[in-house]
């Protein structure tokens, strides 16, 4: 992983290139993190992908989490991995809620990293938020016409409360 | 008459059929979209989620140590890797050591896993291929590696096994000896599969030169595991990222050179014998001590103690009842399952119930690769492509 | 034995004669009458499909029939593919919201006489899935006649239900279970319980449904 000392230096070539996307730079467990914002998510992956010296070609996993009711309230988590040096750098590209009618959109980076196919139509699926430029944006793993966006903090976890007769009968 | 019949072309229609998500090829409910001109593939669309579960939102909504009988049942023939990756990730988070011996046994458990989900792959692959021999002789081996389970944690699947901080329990008297019987005997038997299928005519010309995806391209697709190996690129997560007893242990790992079908099933088969080994040596070094670590903050105390110390009384209450807080923080933990990278997403928001669990399963990602593998073949090497892959709809759907 | 091949050799030559041929065919001719025997032909050569959801699914079907579990020994081995060759479905695993429309359909392109066996806990309640994705209970889409618990269960316990069954089509072969165990009435919505008000279409659906099973 870059220590700390390296992530430093990459947001600071980030910065020379495109600036204000970095937002934040997290370093826990051993793990670094960038915060981007989600307009610049596409330069910085290729950046992080093609710059030598850096190279993190290996998207290994894409998925979101719903901060709320922190603001921005969602991200979307690329966890980037190169091989070579076998360094793993997560960005984070922080999305905020447009409101009650609107989805939070991003620009996919399916072209980018070919796996993010399926995963980037999971987190629409699941939280809502539309990536421009997806070949084939729709529900995967729930039926087609669901409607509601599950993992979102405030959906409910759903399920039924178990009917025992002795509760109806007494209880109503 | 013959000019007409020689001029109608009858095989350029495409016909869209559709496989699934009931079907004989026991791979779980995936369901396939295929194109066929004749009987060559021509596009392919898989239609998942047919046994989505809600895993993932119903963790939310548990403490911690609850969630691991939900994650143990995505995949549900790897069941310890899924323990893994999430207790790695929750002792990550809250920067928890576990014992030498927690460490040993759960690599002994976790290959053990491996060989088991390797043999009820090999056994319902070679099923799909007509091979129906092999599926009992699999399942033999298979129901002793749930018989020394069964005897450790006290159910076949889904053993609830592994705790953040270590093992919930100490292997039994017994066990080793069994186990050991078992590691003697496993290379044997594998022989024996492999003399069943290597040199039979009909497997070779199934699996030769069927489904090849060159190494970039799976690269690209994010595919890992043992399908990446068998297309020549040698990464194993055991090897590249250290975590638990893996790097004591001195182990090969398999690689193909064409990454047809064919390598493949070599690949998962010498990973068989490669997994005896490592836990030969996990169980030679197995070291004395603590099963689990001794924070009383996020491991139950042992009940010997309840009745004598009024902390551990306080401890063990607050625990079962509320269960153990984990500070705020986030972290992507990624082991090496038996088909690849499985990895863990925990998001903590410092109370009793993760926030946010997210599994990266490998079968999901992998699943994007079976139409590489088929399109412009018949469809009954894309049958063979689909065992070959090993997807666990389980894993795929959450 | 040796006395026995001679009184067969005699009765196949027509020798034996009064007493002696009443004890024969008393010895050798079983009484029974036509529903029993179709009871016990039909239970000891049941036509599971092969249907396996998750995890209950590697137990059984595939490790049931396997041979430290073999199913062969009750006659049950010929598994089919297809639906309408088979008789039995065995719902192993969780069915999700997805699935629950094409078990139906599955179950529908079954004839009769067909039985359903719910085997571990997340087919027969929704285990311990309790969610939006999970459909909490086969039973609220078909007619179930074998719950079988465990998460997943031992195969020595699908067995034990599986010879349950089998006890079920010889004793009572008929499909109305809930007149049988005079269940009538007692859905939730019948007995004044939380959700005693339903919508005239759900009702009317429920009524429907009712119907085409008992019919």
């Amino acid at each position: 992983m870059p220590d700390a000392a390296g992530l430093e230096l990459i947001r600071g070539e980030i910065e020379a290139d495109h600036a204000g996307a970095v937002l934040d730079t997290g370093f826990e467990h051993g793990r670094a993190s960038l915060a981007i914002a989600p307009e610049q998510a596409l330069a910085v992956l290729t950046w992080l992908r093609n710059s030598p010296g850096h190279e993190y070609g290996f998207l290994s996993s894409l998925h979101a989490a719903d901060y709320l009711p922190a603001e921005p309230r969602f991200a979307v988590h690329y966890e980037l991995l190169n091989r070579d040096r076998v360094e793993r750098i997560r960005v984070k590209a922080l999305l905020a809620d447009p409101g009650e009618d609107s989805l939070p959109e991003i620009d996919s980076c399916c072209e980018l990293f070919p796996t993010a196919e399926f995963q980037e139509r999971e987190v629409f699926d699941f939280f809502g938020i539309v990536f421009r430029g997806h070949p084939d944006l729709r529900r995967i793993l729930l039926p087609e016409d669901y409607v509601g966006w599950p993992q979102r903090r405030d959906f409910p976890v759903g399920g039924e409360p178990v009917t025992f007769t002795y509760n109806e009968k007494n209880y109503g | 008459m013959a000019e007409q019949l020689a001029s109608e072309d009858r095989t350029s229609e495409v016909m869209t059929v559709n496989i699934g998500p009931h079907h004989p090829a026991t791979h779980g409910v995936l369901r396939l979209v295929v194109d066929l001109e004749g009987e060559v593939v021509k596009d392919l669309k898989p239609v998942i989620g047919y046994v989505h579960t809600g895993i993932e939102k119903s963790c939310e909504d548990k403490s911690y140590w609850k969630v691991i009988p939900f994650v143990e049942r995505m995949d549900y023939v790897s069941y310890f890797f899924q323990m893994e990756a999430f207790c790695g990730a929750v002792e990550r988070l809250v920067e928890l050591e576990i014992p030498e011996r927690a460490k040993h046994l759960r690599v002994i458990f976790l290959e053990l896993n491996r060989i088991h989900s390797h043999l009820v792959w090999l056994g319902t692959t070679a099923l799909d291929l007509g091979a129906i021999s092999m599926l009992w002789y699999c399942f033999r081996e298979r129901d002793r590696i749930l018989d020394l389970f069964e005897m450790a944690a006290g159910q076949r699947m889904h053993t609830r096994y592994f705790q953040v901080g270590g093992v919930i329990e100490d292997i039994p008297l017994g066990f080793e000896r069994k186990l050991r019987e078992f590691i003697a005997e496993m290379p044997v038997r594998v022989e024996q599969y492999q003399a069943l299928l290597d040199r039979n005519e009909v497997f070779l010309s199934r699996t030769k030169n069927t489904g090849i995806v060159s190494r970039e391209r799976l690269l690209e697709l994010g595919v890992t595991g043992p399908l990446l190996r068998a297309a020549g690129e040698p990464w194993d997560l055991r090897k590249a990222f250290d975590y638990l007893a893996y790097p004591k242990f001195d182990f090969k790992i398999p690689v193909g050179t064409v990454g047809d079908n064919y390598d493949r099933y070599r690949v998962r088969v010498a990973e068989m014998v490669e997994s005896t080994r490592i836990i030969e040596q996990a169980l030679d070094g197995l070291p004395e001590g603590p099963f689990i670590a001794d924070d009383r903050k996020y491991v139950l105390p042992p009940r010997s103690e309840l009745s004598t110390s009024m902390e551990s009384l306080i401890h063990h209450f607050k625990l079962v009842t509320e269960g153990y807080r984990v500070g705020p923080g986030e972290i992507y933990y990624a082991i090496e399952s038996p088909r690849g990278e499985l990895g863990c997403f925990v998001l903590a928001d410092g109370s009793a119930k993760p926030a946010r669990v997210h599994f990266r399963d490998p079968s999901f990602v992998n699943l994007q690769a079976f139409k590489d593998m088929s399109v412009d073949s018949y469809i009954a090497d894309m049958i063979c492509s689909l065992g070959m892959l090993d997807p666990i709809l389980g894993g795929v759907d959450r | 034995m040796r006395e026995r091949q001679l009184r067969a050799r005699d009765m196949l030559r027509g020798d034996l004669e009064g007493d002696e041929l009443e004890r024969y065919v008393e010895e050798k001719v079983v009484m029974t009458n036509f529903e029993k025997m179709l009871g016990w032909a039909r239970s000891n050569s049941i036509f599971p499909l092969t249907f396996g959801l998750a995890c209950c699914a590697i137990e059984a079907p595939i490790s049931i029939v396997t041979a430290r579990y073999d199913l062969a020994r009750f006659g049950a081995e010929a598994l089919r593919a297809s639906p309408r060759q088979a008789d039995m479905i065995i719902l192993s695993g969780r069915v999700s919201i997805k699935m629950a429309p094409v078990v139906r359909r599955l179950y529908d392109q079954m004839l009769e006489p067909k039985w359903a066996v719910s085997m571990g806990a997340c087919s027969s309640s929704g285990g311990m899935f309790s969610n939006y994705a999970v459909v909490q209970g086969a039973d609220k889409f078909m007619p179930i006649d074998l719950h079988i618990p465990g998460c997943p269960p031992r195969p020595e316990a699908v067995l034990y239900g599986f010879t349950k069954l089998q006890r079920k089509i010889q004793g009572n072969p008929d499909q109305g279970w809930r007149a049988r165990y005079a269940a009538e009435g007692t859905e939730e919505w019948a007995r004044g319980g939380p959700r005693s008000a339903p919508s005239a279409e759900a009702a009317e659906a429920y009524l429907a449904a009712r119907e085409l099973i008992r019919a």
